[in-house]
């Protein structure tokens, strides 16, 4: 009986083991079936690089360049934002706090993590988008910056707890070694704690980056959702998380539309796996 | 022994719940329709305690697609169903049918300190399609336009493309302009044309409130310049409404039929009245 019982739980733990695997690979092939289908209707050159979506017009126009370029706009945005504000924080939790405002500060930010996205969207458009909107005379405040800033405080969490985890894990004689040659505090964090901690610091900023790219509901809600070509981050944007959101509600299952929406799917899969990837291979770096 | 007995509820459980089905209405579809049916609903349910309606927003696409997979009983739908949605009914061996419950009398507003307050169908495709640019060619203050649509799977965006860019002919090939915004909700494009001044955007008249202005429409030059309400949707002076429709599979039956009579009822009709919707008797 006990035996029988061992075999079970270890069958148990076996399968719940693998059932992450087994779900990814699943929704990959999931996505592939349906998005590949596209290609009977379009080229994938085409459907990369085309400049009009019009997904609901007779014939529809599916080229997602806008799509794909408002993306890169809002992620580049919200990087350019958080990471020197996330790696400086990081430092100074990791390095120069006291120990309470240590405390103080990693509550805080897992308090950040903790706030949903379509909170942090309604709070951005009620704040946010009306003072970009008067800052910069524009026409209207939803645009790519008003979206950036909001994903930066969704990366800065990722980027914080990961990077001082980074700094933490520097062997300790590397500072004293430091210290005992006379540099300063802030030479030692400069020349000495950064550089042994980069590999796992850089892999903080693809997570957060991935997080970006991959976060939805805040960006449909404040960048306007136009799929312009942008020329500027003062522009509105239309987002690949945000067309499938926005728009799989209405599409005719199995029209092309319906196809296409799975095919951004796989784009954005691949791109986030891809942003994974490069983390993984930072953090396993490090190791 | 323990396990037979899991078996044996976990088979009661699955009868109960088949049972429950039976006098359970599901309904899902247009967002735009939403509050109509959880008033309908919730009145009907007080009439009726022994039924239970379940109500589900998602889109009228979502609501469409799922009558034809058979996850709900009553599709609502504030556009017709399409020629591909048909076929593809009739290969499952479905037969939607079409209700008309009711009208939607489409609002187009701007914010109140803009000084323009009357255009024409013709003036809107034209700011809707990117022609007009700057709100000084409609005798406004000289800045540029920002226009307001809704999400593409929204039945107003696609009758608004339809009835007011296309002007109504099907081999038209007009889009909206692509610098148009895409929100999310009517309630998103309220709150942005009570901000903004330079904002023009359209919705149900039900989301009209004090914060914005709603603009008199006409359909051409020569006709009167009329404001949106219920009683100008009622005798057609207003030019811009559209119907809302309930598809059901087949002619309704049973519970479904008693449902349905209750929609056009009098009482039915008048919570359409309450929820800012124009009844069809």
């Amino acid at each position: 009986m006990r035996k029988f019982k061992e075999f079970i739980i270890e069958r148990l733990i076996f399968f719940c083991g693998i059932a992450s695997i087994v779900f990814v690979a699943l929704i990959f092939l999931f996505l592939l079936k349906e998005g590949l289908a596209l290609f009977q209707i379009t080229t994938p050159l085409q459907f990369l690089f085309g400049r009009n979506w019009y997904p609901i017009s007779e014939p529809p126009q599916l080229g997602i360049l806008p799509l794909i370029l408002g993306s890169l706009f809002v992620t580049l945005g919200a990087a350019i934002i958080s990471i020197p504000i996330g790696v400086a924080c990081a430092v100074y939790i990791a390095e120069v706090a006291p120990a309470k405002i240590k405390e103080a500060l990693k509550a805080g930010i897992e308090l950040l993590a903790a706030i949903p996205s379509v909170v942090l969207g309604f709070i951005g458009m009620i704040t946010l988008v009306p003072w970009v909107k008067s800052v910069f005379h524009l026409p209207t405040g939803l645009t790519a910056l008003s979206g950036s800033i909001m994903l930066a405080f969704m990366a800065m969490p990722t980027i914080v707890s990961i990077a001082e985890d980074a700094l933490y894990s520097v062997p300790k004689n590397y500072k004293e070694g430091a210290f005992a040659l006379g540099a300063t505090h802030w030479q030692t964090i400069y020349r000495v704690m950064l550089p042994a901690a980069s590999s796992g610091i850089l892999a903080a900023v693809m997570l957060g980056i991935g997080r970006v790219i991959g976060e939805t509901m805040a960006v449909m809600m404040i960048t306007g959702n136009s799929a312009i070509i942008p020329h500027s981050i003062l522009q509105p944007v239309r987002t690949l998380t945000a067309t499938i959101a926005a728009e799989m509600g209405e599409t005719v299952v199995g029209s092309e539309h319906y196809f296409a929406l799975f095919a951004i799917g796989i784009v954005l899969f691949v791109v986030s796996f891809a942003i994974n990837v490069t983390a993984d291979l930072f953090l396993h770096k490090k190791r | 022994m323990r396990k037979r007995w899991v078996v044996f509820f976990l088979l009661l459980a699955v009868c109960g719940v088949a049972s429950a089905k039976d006098n359970s209405i599901q309904i899902k579809g247009s967002d735009t329709m939403v509050n109509l049916a959880q008033a309908w609903a919730e009145r009907y349910m007080e009439k009726n305690p022994d039924i239970f309606i379940a109500v589900t927003g998602g889109g009228s696409g979502t609501g469409i697609s799922s009558l034809l997979s058979g996850t709900c009983d009553i599709a609502m739908s504030s556009r017709d169903i399409k020629e591909k949605e048909i076929a593809l009914a009739r290969k499952k061996g479905i037969e939607p049918f079409e209700t008309k419950v009711g009208l939607d009398g489409l609002a187009v507003v701007v914010n109140p300190k803009n000084p323009v307050s009357k255009l024409t169908i013709k003036q809107l495709a034209d700011i809707f399609g990117g022609r007009i640019t700057n709100w000084k060619e409609l005798g406004g203050i000289d800045a540029k336009i920002a226009i307001l649509s809704r999400e593409v799977n929204s039945g107003t965006h696609v009758y608004f493309k339809e009835h007011i860019l296309r002007g109504g002919d099907p081999g038209s090939k007009e889009e909206f302009a692509p610098s148009a915004l895409m929100l999310p909700s009517s309630q998103a494009i309220a709150d942005e044309v009570a901000n903004n001044t330079q904002a023009i955007g359209y919705y149900g008249m039900g989301y009209i409130s004090g914060k914005q202005k709603p603009v008199s429409i006409a359909l051409d030059e020569k006709s009167e310049h009329v404001p949106p309400t219920i009683e100008n949707v009622i005798n057609g002076k207003y030019p811009i409404s559209r119907p809302l429709f309930i598809y059901t599979n087949g002619k309704p039956s049973g519970e479904l039929k008693n449902f349905d009579d209750f929609i056009l009822s009098k009482e039915g009709q008048e919570i359409v009245l309450k929820t800012d919707f124009v009844p069809v008797r």
